[in-house]
């Protein structure tokens, strides 16, 4: 069966200079355990294929059931020099939640 | 000891709702409000500011607010702490005591903290063998040094505490963490030893759920975000701290906006890096020791926390000029929009191209199709699209080239594609663009000063 991630799990991005900070949160221990095993690194990173042109660094937080992730060179520079409407990456959670995951 | 104390965000960046103070210090009982006013990007504008004018380098807003929320918090016994200050905290201060005398305040005791600015001495910094290298590409700031704007040392909450100590009814600094602006009334209430890491980490975290003000409370909340009452009346979030280091964090019942499990795990994971290591001068909190649980209705506790030991440096934040952007938009309608605003770049393209602009980078987004999300924007039917709007912009150090492209915007209008408008306010004028440069300095190289001014009845 296919499920969105938007379904299982909500979240919130920022910048950090030219990277990138998605946290994705999962509502319930379920929830976390599928975003435990399908937001892999490379997974994250196929996703953001031409918009994260840098490294993706993964931390998981348990204790919220929530991963965060970093994408470097990102934001076109970072914040006051990108020429992106969304400069500062605020749009990305939602854009990683439009992922589609098979459970 | 009191037995708890309930710290009130204000203000979560320079330009968030400017009646959100007022509502905080009204609206219920709360014994701190404190307000963050400093984006990276502010120090060198108000640095700016105060090379045209050495009485200006702050935030403007503080002021006129103190006119409204002064007299309340005099009554109320609520001290005001806010970065503020930007880089001229002590005329920040004086500004205040213009405005108390004008209410006929009495006795007024203001703390600026200063020696966060290093921008006058940076050669000495530099020659002592800091070169404050940037924290992302490793190089020297020699680099950019004659661009240089602004350079400011990120103090933690020690000196803010200091001034809560000296009696300060308000606090002004300059570059400081948001973060230890809601630690400092904790250490000072509740005499928080310095090495208490765990006790200073669960502070830090309250601080950093309350320093982008409702963004705690229902505001940016992407889980179920239809279900948030009245964010209208959005009430900002307060932390309500306990002596062992448990934080509540709530809202004004009778203000709009939710706080719950939700809200405040969305806010924790906001802007952080690896979670585990959250660097402040204060201490270095884990974030994965944050346990949330929604104890009543709008009343969610944080607990657990640990962290341990700071690290011997401050962060610096630097800004630079380099180079300059301009940005032009056009709309296209129905039928064929997206087709339409294409074509339009791609006009626009060549003819940047004929005159042999020189730029760094230009970019075509299509607002209402792609400008979020990119590659991941799915197909769209054209004729079900209404409208698109054509954004591009440019960078580049030849100002020149930049001031051109202004020119080239509004004449598609009459020589591109049709159905377009949204052209209005003239030509877009080329602005400077202002970079920054994180950098790291020894602590033992710069001290926090902790100055009292004081309003005394004159009569």
């Amino acid at each position: 069966m296919k499920i969105k991630l938007i379904d299982i799990s909500h979240g919130r991005s920022g910048d950090k200079g030219d990277a990138a900070n998605v946290g994705i949160i999962a509502y319930d221990d379920k929830g976390y355990e599928i975003i435990k095993k399908h937001l892999t690194i490379n997974r994250v990173k196929k996703h953001f294929e031409g918009i994260c042109f840098g490294e993706v660094e993964r931390f998981e937080m348990p204790n919220i059931r929530a991963i965060n992730f970093l994408l470097h060179n990102t934001l076109g520079g970072g914040g006051t020099v990108s020429l992106k409407y969304d400069a500062q990456g605020k749009t990305l959670a939602a854009a990683l939640l439009r992922m589609e995951i098979e459970v | 000891m009191k037995e708890k104390i309930r710290i009130a965000s204000g203000q979560g960046f320079w330009g968030d709702l400017v009646d959100a103070p007022y509502t905080q210090v009204t609206a219920g009982d709360v014994d701190y409000l404190v307000m963050d006013y400093l984006a990276e990007v502010t120090m060198s504008i108000l640095q700016k500011q105060k090379n045209k004018n050495p009485k200006l380098g702050y935030a403007r807003d503080i002021p006129e607010l103190m006119k409204r929320i002064l007299p309340i918090c005099i009554e109320k016994k609520i001290k005001i702490i806010t970065n503020g200050g930007g880089v001229n905290p002590e005329a920040c201060a004086e500004a205040i005591f213009e405005v108390a005398k004008n209410l006929s305040i009495k006795n007024l005791r203001i703390a600026v903290v200063l020696g966060d600015n290093i921008k006058d001495s940076l050669e000495e910094i530099i020659s002592s063998g800091c070169e404050l290298n940037n924290m992302e590409t490793g190089e020297s700031i020699i680099k950019v040094k004659d661009n240089l704007l602004s350079a400011n040392v990120y103090f933690g909450a020690m000196p803010i505490v200091e001034s809560l100590r000296r009696g300060a009814d308000i606090v002004i600094t300059g570059r400081t963490t948001d973060t230890g602006l809601t630690l400092a009334p904790m250490i000072y209430e509740f005499d928080w030893k310095e090495d208490n890491y765990d006790l200073l980490s669960a502070g830090t975290i309250a601080g950093h759920i309350l320093e982008c003000g409702g963004q705690a409370s229902g505001g940016n909340f992407l889980g179920d975000w239809q279900s948030v009452p009245n964010l209208a009346q959005i009430g900002f979030p307060i932390a309500e701290a306990y002596p062992n280091g448990e934080i509540i964090i709530t809202k004004h019942e009778s203000l709009g906006g939710k706080v719950s499990y939700e809200t405040v795990a969305e806010q924790l994971v906001y802007e952080i890096g690896n979670p585990k290591k959250y660097i402040t001068p204060d201490c270095v909190a884990d974030f994965t020791t944050a346990h949330l649980e929604e104890i009543a209705h709008n009343r969610v506790k944080v607990f657990g926390i640990s962290g341990s030991e700071a690290t011997e440096f401050y962060k610096v934040s630097c800004s630079y000029s380099n180079g300059y952007s301009s940005f032009g938009s056009l709309t296209y309608s129905w039928p064929n929009a997206l087709t339409k605003a294409k074509a339009a770049d791609k006009i626009l393209r060549e003819r940047l191209q004929n005159l042999n602009l020189k730029f760094d980078e230009i970019r075509t987004e299509f607002v209402g199709y792609n400008a979020c999300h990119g590659p991941l924007a799915t197909e769209i039917d054209e004729d079900k699209i209404n409208e698109v709007m054509l954004r591009i912009g440019v960078r580049g150090t030849d100002y020149d080239s930049i001031e051109r492209f202004g020119k080239e915007i509004a004449p598609l209008i009459l020589t591109g594609p049709p159905s377009v408008t949204g052209f209005a306010g003239g030509r877009p004028k080329p602005s400077e663009v202002v970079a920054y440069w994180p950098a790291l300095i020894p602590k033992k190289l710069v001290q926090p000063e902790v100055k009292i001014l004081e309003l005394k009845n004159e009569n």
